[in-house]
C-alpha cells in the first residue's frame, strides 16, 4: 500500500483532497479497493462509510477492476438525434470490449460520438464503430 | 513557407484534425494549432491566408495546396455563419493559439483585468451589474447582484468557483472556451476575485473533458504570475451530472458525495467550506473581461428585454450546420434552426427542437417565432438553460424522449430529495405502461383490505396520463434542485405537443 500512501501524501495540504486522491487511485490501480478505502479513511480522518459513500456516488470510481477494454458511447439527446440508438442496437457483442453509456462528450454537432481512454471519435457510423470495437478487442 | 491554421480542440481532433495537420506538415507547410471557429460541420477546417477549407481529410491536402480543392469555402470571416454573429466572448475563436500568452495579449487579453485593477472592486461590480450580465448556467441570475452579496459578506476567506461541469447534451460552449481561450476564463475569474476580495479560486471541470482539463491546467500554470495574488486550481469531477448544480458542486469540491444542499443559506454567504463563494458558469465569467474592457454600456446595448448582451448558442443534434453561434438575445428559434442551422442534416422535416439540454422543453416548429430570451422561453413553458439546441427530425419518437428524460433523472439523481429520487423511477414505469398501453390494475398489496386509500379499479390510458401530469407537478414544485424540478419540462412538453405519441388522440380523448 506504499503507492496509496504516496498518492495521499501528494495531496496533503490541499483543501478537500478526497476526490483528487480517489482519481489518482482509480487511475493507478484501475479500481478503489476496500483496502484503499481503509487507508484513505485513516489518513484523512474520515470514517470508512464516508469514503465508501463518496466512491459509490460517482460513476468514475469503481470498486472492482474492469477486465475488458472500455468504449464509452454517448447516448445523450444530441447523439440520439443523430442516430446513436440504431448504432447501439446494431453493435455486435464482443466479450472483450465493454460498451458503456456516457452522457455527453460535448461534441454534439458531429455525433454519434465515443471516447476510448482520452481519445474522442466523432461522426461514427456502423462501420467506424465496429472498427473501433475490433481495435480494442 | 505556407502557414496553415488548424484547430486542436477536442471536436476537431475527434474529426481527424491531427491526420490533416500531419499531412500539411509532410507537404512542407507550417501548421499552427489554433482554437476552433465553431463551424463544426466543416471540421477539420484549415485556414490558409484567411481562406478556409473543410471538412478535410488527409487525402484532400494536395488539392488544397494546388488550389483545386472543391472544399474551399472562401474567406472564413465572410462566411455567413460567422458574418451573422456578434462575437464578444468568442471574439478570438479561430484566431489565437489557445495556450499562447503572446496571442492572448495581442488580441485584447488582460485589458479587462487591468481596468478592474485600475477602478477597484466596487466599481468593477457596478460595471458588471450595469452590463445586465445574467448567469449563463441556466438560472439567469444577475451576476452583479451575486458578486455584491459576496463582496458584502464578512469572512476571513472567500472563494471564486467556476462551474465547468457542462453536462447538458447539446452544450459545448464551456468546453470551447476552456480549450480555445483558457486565459479569458482565468482573466474573468481574476476580475471576480478582485471584485469580491477572494484569493482562491477553483475551476471544477467534468471528467468527460480530458482536453479541456489539460488546457486549463497548462493555462493556469502559465498565467499564475499574471493573476497573483489570486491562486487558481483545476479540480476534476467524477462523472456525476448533478454536480453541475452549484451546491452539489460545492459538496463535490469539498470531497463529499455530490448531494444537493438546501438553500438558504445561499452559497454567496455560506458556500465552499462554509465561506462566501461566487459560483458562476464558465460563460458568465468569460463574458466579464469583454465587459470590463469595452464598458458595461456597450454590452447592455445588445440584447432583448431583460436579457442583455450576447449568448453563445450551441446548435446541435440532427442539423446541417451545427456549431457555436454567438449572437445578441432576441434571435428567433426558427432563425437558429432553419436559417443558421440549415434545417436537419438528414433532410427530413424538423419535428422537435429541445432547448436547454436534458432538462429543457421540446418545442415544435410552431414555436419557431420565439425570441431567444429567458422570459420569452419561460412564458412558453420552456427554458433556454445553457443555450444548447438539439434538433430532431420526424423520425423522433417523443414518448421515447420523455422516457429518456425521466430515466436520465433516475440515473443521475443525487438521492437527497424524494420527488426526484423516487418520482423519476415511477415516471419511467408510468411512461413504459403508457407506451405499452398496458394499463394497470391494483397489485397484491394494493388489493389488500387494509390498503383503504389504494386504488382498486383498473387505470385507463387517460388515468395514467393524468397521473404522469400529477407526478410531474410534484417533481417540479417539490424537488430541491433543477434536476428533479426541470425534468418535467421535457416530459410535459412532449406530452403536450405530441399527444399522438402517447396513445392515439381519439383513444386519449375518449379516456379523458
Amino acid at each position: 500500500m506504499d503507492n496509496i500512501q504516496q498518492i495521499i501524501a501528494t495531496h496533503a495540504g490541499r483543501e478537500g483532497p478526497l476526490l483528487p486522491i480517489l482519481h489518482d487511485v482509480q487511475a493507478e490501480f484501475g479500481h478503489i479497493s476496500e483496502e484503499a478505502i481503509r487507508t484513505i479513511a485513516a489518513a484523512l480522518n474520515l470514517s470508512r462509510a464516508d469514503v465508501h459513500g463518496v466512491v459509490s456516488f460517482y460513476h468514475d470510481f469503481h470498486e472492482a477492476v474492469e477486465p475488458r477494454a472500455v468504449l464509452k458511447l454517448c447516448r445523450a439527446e444530441a447523439c440520439q438525434a443523430r442516430g446513436v440508438e440504431a448504432l447501439a442496437a446494431g453493435l455486435v457483442d464482443n466479450p472483450r470490449v465493454k460498451v458503456e453509456a456516457i452522457y455527453c462528450l460535448g461534441l454534439c454537432s458531429v455525433g454519434p460520438n465515443a471516447m476510448v481512454g482520452d481519445k474522442v471519435h466523432a461522426r461514427l457510423d456502423a462501420a467506424k464503430l465496429g472498427a473501433l470495437v475490433e481495435q480494442l478487442a | 513557407m505556407k502557414v496553415v491554421r488548424i484547430s486542436d480542440d477536442a471536436l476537431a481532433l475527434a474529426c481527424g484534425a491531427d491526420d490533416v495537420a500531419a499531412a500539411f506538415e509532410a507537404a512542407g507547410c507550417t501548421v499552427e494549432r489554433v482554437s476552433s471557429w465553431g463551424m463544426h460541420w466543416l471540421e477539420p477546417l484549415a485556414e490558409i491566408d484567411g481562406k478556409g477549407f473543410g471538412p478535410l481529410a488527409a487525402g484532400d491536402v494536395a488539392a488544397v495546396l494546388s488550389g483545386t480543392s472543391a472544399k474551399a469555402i472562401g474567406a472564413i470571416e465572410d462566411h455567413p455563419f460567422i458574418a451573422r454573429q456578434q462575437r464578444f466572448t468568442f471574439a478570438r475563436a479561430g484566431k489565437t493559439r489557445p495556450l499562447s500568452l503572446e496571442d492572448y495579449a495581442a488580441h485584447g487579453g488582460w485589458q479587462g483585468l487591468a481596468k478592474a485593477r485600475e477602478i477597484g472592486g466596487a466599481a468593477t461590480i457596478a460595471q458588471v451589474t450595469e452590463s445586465g450580465l445574467r448567469g449563463r448556467g441556466g438560472a439567469g441570475f444577475p451576476a452583479g447582484i451575486k458578486w455584491n452579496t459576496v463582496a458584502g459578506a464578512v469572512a476571513d476567506q472567500k472563494y471564486i468557483v467556476c462551474n465547468a461541469d457542462e453536462g447538458d447534451s447539446a452544450t459545448f460552449a464551456d468546453r470551447m472556451v476552456m480549450e480555445g481561450d483558457p486565459f479569458m476564463l482565468i482573466e474573468g475569474m481574476a476580475i471576480a476575485a478582485l471584485a469580491v476580495g477572494a484569493l482562491h479560486g477553483y475551476v471544477y471541470i467534468r471528467s468527460e473533458y480530458p482536453h479541456a482539463i489539460a488546457k486549463m491546467e497548462a493555462a493556469v500554470r502559465a498565467s499564475a504570475h499574471l493573476v497573483a495574488p489570486f491562486v487558481l486550481e483545476v479540480r476534476v469531477g467524477a462523472g456525476a451530472y448533478v454536480c453541475g448544480e452549484e451546491t452539489s458542486l460545492l459538496n463535490s469540491l469539498e470531497g463529499k458525495r455530490g448531494e444537493v444542499r438546501a438553500k438558504p443559506p445561499l452559497p454567496a454567504l455560506e458556500g465552499l467550506f462554509g465561506k462566501p463563494t461566487v459560483v458562476n458558469n464558465v460563460l458568465t465569467l468569460a463574458a466579464v473581461p469583454w465587459i470590463m474592457a469595452n464598458g458595461a454600456a456597450a454590452y447592455a446595448a445588445v440584447g432583448f428585454g431583460r436579457s442583455k448582451g450576447t449568448m453563445p448558442i450551441q446548435i446541435a443534434g440532427n442539423v446541417k450546420h451545427g456549431g457555436l453561434f454567438e449572437v445578441g438575445f432576441g434571435v428567433t428559434l426558427g432563425e437558429l434552426v432553419m436559417t443558421v442551422g440549415g434545417g436537419t442534416a438528414s433532410g427530413r422535416p424538423v419535428r422537435a427542437v429541445q432547448v436547454g439540454g436534458p432538462l429543457g422543453a421540446y418545442h415544435p416548429p410552431a414555436d419557431f417565432h420565439l425570441p431567444f430570451d429567458y422570459e420569452a422561453f419561460a412564458e412558453a413553458e420552456g427554458l433556454i438553460g445553457h443555450a444548447g439546441i438539439t434538433v430532431f427530425d420526424d423520425s423522433a419518437d417523443m414518448s421515447a424522449q420523455a422516457r429518456f428524460a425521466m430515466n436520465f433523472c433516475a440515473v443521475e439523481s443525487c438521492g437527497k430529495c424524494t420527488p426526484c429520487r423516487i418520482g423519476s423511477t415511477r415516471g419511467v414505469e408510468l411512461i413504459d405502461r403508457i407506451r405499452a398501453r398496458s394499463g394497470r390494475s391494483a397489485d397484491k398489496v394494493e388489493a389488500l383490505l387494509q390498503m383503504h386509500n389504494a386504488r382498486k379499479a383498473e387505470r385507463s390510458l387517460g388515468d395514467e396520463i393524468a397521473l404522469l401530469e400529477d407526478l410531474c407537478e410534484t417533481m417540479k414544485f417539490g424537488s430541491l434542485c433543477a434536476l428533479g424540478g426541470f425534468t418535467p419540462y421535457p416530459v410535459l412538453s412532449a406530452l403536450r405537443h405530441w399527444p399522438e405519441d402517447f396513445g392515439a388522440p381519439a383513444e386519449r380523448e375518449a379516456a379523458v
